[in-house]
């Protein structure tokens, strides 16, 4: 009896749903791969004669796409060489770099009970203004990297502040004002790379000069790897995020107006001045993810500077409860599953967009529990005692 | 009590705009085409001294600020809405005129072309009016246009017919809205992650699936047949208005169906009241006896089948086959509109067409070479968008339920 307690305990516990979550996600995309595999429609046209066929053919086409994902984001066992094996985990880690930055930076501001939907705008800003500074500039690298970083983490910040200011002396909805920034910061940053502000001299396309040598984020394996030094400026900020959440008094503010808007303004907390700091610290470090782009990925600045990492960036902190740790854990989940992505299509014809398929329906299966539960028939959790 | 001064400051700023652009307007007179061939009698072009014209509008913006500012500072009082308009017109002219200066401005053509782009924004902040009323907030209007779009060009390359796809479209716009429904009347999941996650969803599938099935059969799954022009007997004769209002395809007369319907089923309508009052306070409604729920699952779906109609414009109207993230922003212009016209039907369409104009603006342009790079046109829809939530033109509020799920207790 008492061990049948512990498995419901286990079973109908919170920290169980992501995991089942993940799972039913992965089934669906399964069923789409499967049902977009060319030899399960050929097998499935003569199903009734030879059912085996079908199913054999949908394992395969299952397994072998999943296979192909785990080959390119985790561990290459089919590499002849140890530095491809590794190669995909780096793979992974540096599409981590980016949504986790942003991700870090939407947990503060859900945490604090702001919907900033932004950080694609954010992203823009903090790329624009690194890939300023790193292009107008010949300084030595250790002057030179780091105020390119702040200068995106300013660049995103200023964006993201703007929200806050407009809501703090008009009351705009953030939602909505974040929405229509990202599109203003998009064209903006299209227009500016038609001139001479971004665009390459003898350039037709909308693209850059490569950002000085001096204000490189470097690379941390060597020249055959993508993983540069904004995974470490990363991993520090998950920590510094941690820190200011949970141990700074400026956090206990932010998750303060988080709870109870009116509880916090009563307890003295500045409302006005709390919404425009939140939306700063969350911009800003939307803004790193920029910054880092610029300067570690892609090294110069592009239209597509900012890919889908910011949409990628909320379902992160979702799918991380807003906890640095767990935005962590998302960030590397989905870096994974948009570096196993890459070979998944090259080997197994199957188009990147799954992914988008498979990270929804994580984010909308974990938004609710109930329906997790009822698709694998899991015991509800007890009745929380009044 | 006192009011609010944030229209005259933003009619000042406007007002400074306006004078920057004034000095740059170049060339001598603005020629304005209004004739199109089909008109009942021969009209001839219009022209306007460039100069002239523009110092006529810049008193028109001088006269409504000073309005404003007496009304507001000196009398207390609001200012009327008609001097809000006039002061607009007189700065839409005054761009155009910028713009158009020393070329022709086919005005007809202009207007007929802002209509076509308009219909999607226009269904899609139907789709808006219908969900945010009730009290669900819809951030997936793209999804729905997307999910439209890609229905439509499917089925009706399939069935070889028009109305059978935008059937489908609708049917495949109301699933995604009961998606959206679902997850937050059943399982109270936040409104505003559901919409942009089922944004992110139909992107990812239909991206899939076009990658998958129909780029490989094209001939077969993506050539849809397309709507016809059908012009409409003496009517579309009439200057201006004619061709620009009733030489349009089947899914423009659609739209005006839709936007009076709409309009007048939430406003005049015992269904409407009830609809609305489930999205001001869903407490009250219960304890008088409407079914909270089944208003909300029904007027969400409703919505979301007119914005799956409206993504139909883009495959069978606009570029004849299905493309991978073809909306391209269209349902977030459209949830502009809807705030910009303050979740009125009529008002929200008014938006719809405003931004629809400045979409439609850049390809004029592209011919006449423009002064302004396009971007600054596109982003029009979104820069008004947080000038209207940031209440400096009147104050915006939605339905107070809306964002927040009912829980029967």
């Amino acid at each position: 009896m008492k061990q049948q307690n512990l498995v419901r305990e286990i079973f109908s516990g919170n920290a169980v749903i992501p995991i089942f979550a993940v799972l039913a996600s992965f089934l669906f995309g399964g069923i789409l791969i499967a049902f977009a595999n060319e030899e399960v429609q050929q097998a499935s046209g003569y199903f009734f004669s030879r059912p085996g066929d079908t199913i054999s053919a949908v394992l395969n086409s299952v397994f072998g796409a999943y296979d192909a994902l785990f080959r390119g984001s985790i561990f290459n066992y089919q590499a002849s060489s140890a530095e491809g094996m590794i190669k995909p985990l780096t793979e992974t880690l540096a599409y981590a770099t980016p949504i986790t930055l942003a991700g870090l930076g939407l947990a503060v501001s859900f945490r604090s009970g702001l919907f900033n939907i932004g950080a694609q705008g954010q992203i823009i800003f903090g790329a624009m203004f690194a890939a300023y500074v790193g292009l107008s500039f010949e300084l030595p690298f250790l002057i030179h990297m780091p105020m390119a970083v702040l200068a995106g983490l300013l660049g995103g910040a200023l964006w993201g502040g703007l929200v806050g200011l407009l809501k703090a002396t008009t009351g705009a909805n953030e939602v909505v004002v974040t929405i229509m920034f990202n599109y203003v910061a998009l064209l903006l940053l299209t227009y500016l790379l038609k001139t001479p502000v971004f665009q390459a001299p003898n350039q037709v396309n909308p693209i850059s000069s490569p950002v000085a040598e001096s204000s490189r984020l470097p690379g941390i394996l060597g020249d055959g790897f993508r993983l540069h030094f904004g995974l470490i400026i990363m991993l520090a900020m998950v920590v510094a995020v941690w820190w200011l959440m949970h141990r700074s008094s400026i956090g206990y503010q932010f998750r303060a107006l988080g709870y109870n808007p009116s509880a916090a303004r009563t307890a003295g907390i500045n409302i006005p001045l709390t919404y425009i700091l939140v939306m700063a610290v969350s911009g800003g470090l939307a803004g790193m993810a920029g910054a880092s782009q610029v300067l570690g990925a892609d090294r110069q600045l592009t239209v597509g500077i900012s890919a889908t990492f910011g949409f990628d960036a909320i379902t992160v902190a979702l799918l991380g409860r807003n906890n640095p740790f767990g935005v962590l854990a998302a960030g590397i989940l989905f870096g994974g599953l948009r570096s196993g992505a890459v070979l998944m299509q090259a080997n197994q014809g199957v188009p990147v967009d799954i992914v988008l398929v498979v990270q929804s329906t994580i984010v909308l299966f974990i938004a609710a529990p109930p329906l997790v539960r009822s698709l694998f028939r899991l015991p509800k959790p007890k009745a929380v005692q009044a | 009590m006192k009011q609010s001064k944030k229209t005259p400051i933003a009619l000042m700023l406007l007002l400074a705009v306006a004078s920057l652009i004034i000095p740059n307007v170049q060339g001598q007179q603005l020629e304005v085409r209004v004739a199109t061939g089909t008109d009942l009698f021969p009209i001839p072009n219009i022209i306007l001294p460039s100069q002239g014209f523009v110092a006529v509008m810049l008193i028109l913006m001088l006269a409504m600020t000073a309005l404003s500012v007496y009304l507001t500072f000196v009398r207390n009082r609001k200012t009327p809405l008609i001097a809000v308009i006039a002061f607009g017109f007189g700065l839409v002219m005054t761009v155009l005129t910028w713009l158009f200066s020393g070329a022709t401005m086919g005005i007809t053509t202009l207007l007929a072309g802002s209509l076509a782009l308009a219909v999607p924004l226009i269904f899609g902040s139907l789709s808006g009016a219908l969900s945010e009323r009730v009290g669900i907030i819809n951030i997936a209007i793209e999804g729905q246009l997307l999910a439209g779009a890609f229905t439509s060009a499917l089925v009706a390359s399939v069935t070889d017919s028009v109305l059978i796809g935008i059937f489908a479209a609708m049917i495949a716009g109301s699933l995604v809205a009961a998606i959206l429904a679902v997850f937050s009347i059943k399982y109270l999941v936040d409104q505003i992650i559901t919409g942009v996650v089922i944004n992110v969803l139909i992107i990812g599938l239909t991206s899939f699936l076009f990658s998958t099935l129909l780029a490989d059969n094209i001939s077969i799954l993506n050539q849809p047949p397309r709507f016809e022009r059908i012009s409409i007997p003496l009517l579309s004769q009439i200057p201006i208005a004619g061709p620009v209002l009733f030489n349009q395809t089947l899914i423009v007369y659609l739209m005006y169906l839709a936007v009076a319907g709409v309009f007048l089923a939430l406003f005049k309508t015992r269904w409407g009241l009830r609809l609305r009052s489930v999205g001001e306070y869903p407490k009250a409604s219960d304890t008088v006896g409407i079914n909270v729920f089944r208003t909300r699952y029904m007027s969400v779906m409703i919505g979301g089948a007119l914005a799956g109609l409206g993504g139909s414009f883009f495959t069978l109207g606009q570029v004849g086959a299905f493309g991978k993230e073809m909306t391209n922003g269209a349902g977030y212009i459209a949830l502009a509109a809807l705030i910009f016209g303050r979740w009125n039907p009529i008002y929200a369409a008014m938006a719809a067409l405003l931004f629809g104009f400045a979409l439609n603006l850049q390809y004029a342009l592209q011919i006449v070479g423009s002064p302004l790079p396009s971007e600054f046109l596109l982003m029009l829809p979104y820069v008004l968008t947080v000038v209207a939530v940031a209440g400096l033109v009147g104050k915006v509020r939605g339905p107070a339920a809306a964002g927040k799920p009912y829980v029967k207790s």
